[in-house]
């Protein structure tokens, strides 16, 4: 307990606080989060975050391996949106080679990410009802996210850790009845939104614990460093995929939700929003889908096909060589942020001109965010705390790396 | 989308939003620039980061009210061996810059900007803890990722990848 100092000195007459461990094992914590709360009864004196219980060195295991290597790691970090991370890094090592990614790869990674943050959002939204009181949506959420996970298995084969995104495309073409199921389920949808918020929007029992709880101030979280729905729950207009497209996002249309209010509600409306637009772009994705190929035309980066590697000598050396050595990439550093569904996220590598990263850094969001939680829930309820820890959306994979 | 060779030239790349602040303050704080594949990078003195980063926060052009993250790259055995990053945006003018201070192995401390923007707090006690730069003026600098009892710098490149264990 070193992280707090000794309980202040008393006030005559006043009462004394006590300090209760929200350990790291906590049904409400969404992960091995520890919280160290100084309480009053049952009102929060201090709130310390102690984090570093999911670290497991990934930014150093980077610079041991080649650059294709790296995105199965990529997967772990943020573990609830595993494509957006993917797309992210690749993005980043694009970015350091100088290559032009073919515009199919770039809507069906859109398509992919958006799908993600469906994901992610039914996760937060199961998660944060069931702690706050309302066990239904919880099972609501994993139904729809059922779907996804197997639409997800038809393309990369796995349900969460695709690693579908390659450097210079994605892997595999999508089977071929990836389509028609993916336009099936965008179909079905909407109409399941309407039923969580059917559950939750109008209920007196969620407003009441979620209006004017854990407020924060848009020059606060802009000052603390928040993002995503975090951010916009408070005011500021700003989502990279408007603002700083990447990947092909300037093709598509859809509208950012912003809130007024910083409370937990707000937050709440601001993701359900999000779900309704993030299913808009996949239809708009699933529409315009654009034929050709997958892959950029760099042989010497991205994987050859398996039927040319059988039978062209060339493909067979350069997928030898890519396994094996793997390609090196210039010299320079990039920072490349995406906006994943918790906020900015951001990949910063060096390269020295080799075949291995020297220097891989992840911009987490949720570390950000999760400085907002002392001005949060300071003054506040202990309930609130576990309102407003579900309302920030935190992924520890992603915080402590 | 193909590169083009990076930019270093002062004279260049003087009226970009950042650095044009920074110049018309200080040209001597500024040690070095760099623009390369669509981003600016500045490289800043060690004693005049918090000043140059006050001017960029309340720049009334381009103010980069947002500090995206800190972070550090050792470069051992280089002197000078470290490189502490800043990685800024401005909400409202949609740039990002990055600054950067170059550190020798046996002066690792630099003055926190938390003073500037709040959000480095994590992002300055994760770099010393996983490098051992030593932010004066932090208001709490202790390991974050790491337990607390934890000896030695994990990032730093004479630390093997395997760990101690």
């Amino acid at each position: 307990m070193g992280h707090l100092t000794p309980t202040p000195a008393l006030e005559p007459g006043q009462d004394k606080t006590m300090i209760l461990n929200m350990g790291p094992q906590h049904p409400s914590t969404h992960g091995v989060l520890r919280l160290l709360l100084e309480i009053d009864g049952e009102n929060i004196v201090r709130i310390m975050p102690d984090i570093g219980f999911l670290h497991t060195g990934i930014e150093k295991t980077c610079e041991a391996k080649f650059y294709q290597q790296v995105v199965p790691l990529t997967d772990r970090i943020d573990y609830l949106c595993p494509l957006t991370n993917n797309l992210c890094y690749v993005l980043a090592v694009e970015k350091l080679l100088g290559l032009e990614i073919p515009p199919k790869a770039q809507w069906l990674r859109v398509l992919l990410n958006e799908f993600t943050r469906i994901n992610s959002h039914l996760v937060w939204l199961g998660t944060h009802a069931m702690d706050i009181g309302a066990m239904t949506v919880f099972l609501y959420c994993f139904r729809e996210r059922e779907d996804i996970l197997r639409l997800f298995e038809a393309v990369s084969g796995q349900r969460m850790m695709t690693s579908y995104f390659r450097v210079g495309g994605v892997a595999l073409e999508p089977p071929l009845d990836f389509f028609p199921r993916a336009r099936d389920f965008a179909k079905r949808f909407p109409a399941r939104v309407d039923e969580y918020e059917n559950l939750l929007t109008g209920n007196p029992i969620w407003t009441m614990r979620t209006k004017g709880v854990a407020r924060i101030t848009a020059e606060d979280a802009i000052a603390l460093g928040a993002s995503g729905p975090t951010l916009r729950g408070s005011g500021i207009d700003f989502d990279l995929r408007r603002d700083m497209p990447y990947s092909g996002y300037e093709n598509f249309k859809f509208k950012v939700p912003v809130g007024k209010d910083g409370d937990v509600f707000t937050r709440y409306m601001c993701r359900v929003a999000e779900l309704r637009e993030s299913i808009k772009i996949v239809a708009q994705a699933l529409e315009g889908m654009p034929e050709g190929p997958i892959k950029a035309n760099a042989p010497k980066v991205v994987l050859p096909d398996r039927e040319k590697m059988k039978t062209e000598m060339e493909a067979l050396i350069y997928h030898f060589k890519i396994i094996t050595e793997g390609f090196a990439v210039p010299e320079g550093e990039v920072y490349q942020a995406v906006e994943s569904p918790r906020g900015e996220m951001g990949y910063y590598i060096v390269s020295d001109g080799t075949a291995k990263p020297y220097r891989v850094h992840m911009r987490s969001a949720c570390l950000a965010n999760m400085q907002l939680l002392p001005k949060m829930c300071e003054g506040r309820l202990l309930a609130d705390v576990v309102a407003a820890i579900g309302s920030i959306d935190i992924v520890l994979g992603e915080i402590d790396r | 989308m193909a590169l083009t060779p990076a930019v270093t030239d002062l004279e260049q790349l003087k009226d970009h939003p950042a650095l044009a602040p920074l110049l018309a303050w200080n040209k001597a704080a500024i040690e070095g620039v760099k623009f390369d594949r669509d981003e600016m990078t500045i490289y800043v003195g060690r004693d005049s980061i918090r000043e140059a980063s006050t001017l960029l926060r309340d720049n009334p052009n381009c103010p980069f009210n947002y500090l995206s993250d800190v972070t550090c790259v050792d470069w051992y055995p280089q002197e000078p061996r470290f490189e502490v990053i800043y990685h800024l945006l401005s909400i409202s003018k949609k740039e990002r810059v990055r600054l950067k201070v170059k550190l020798k192995s046996d002066a690792t401390t630099l003055e926190s900007v938390t003073g500037v923007w709040p959000s480095a707090n994590y992002a300055e006690r994760e770099v010393f803890d996983l490098f051992g730069i030593h932010f004066n003026g932090h208001p709490y600098l202790r390991r974050l990722l790491m337990p607390e009892n934890w000896e030695g710098h994990p990032l730093r490149k004479d630390y093997p990848v395997e760990g101690y264990r």
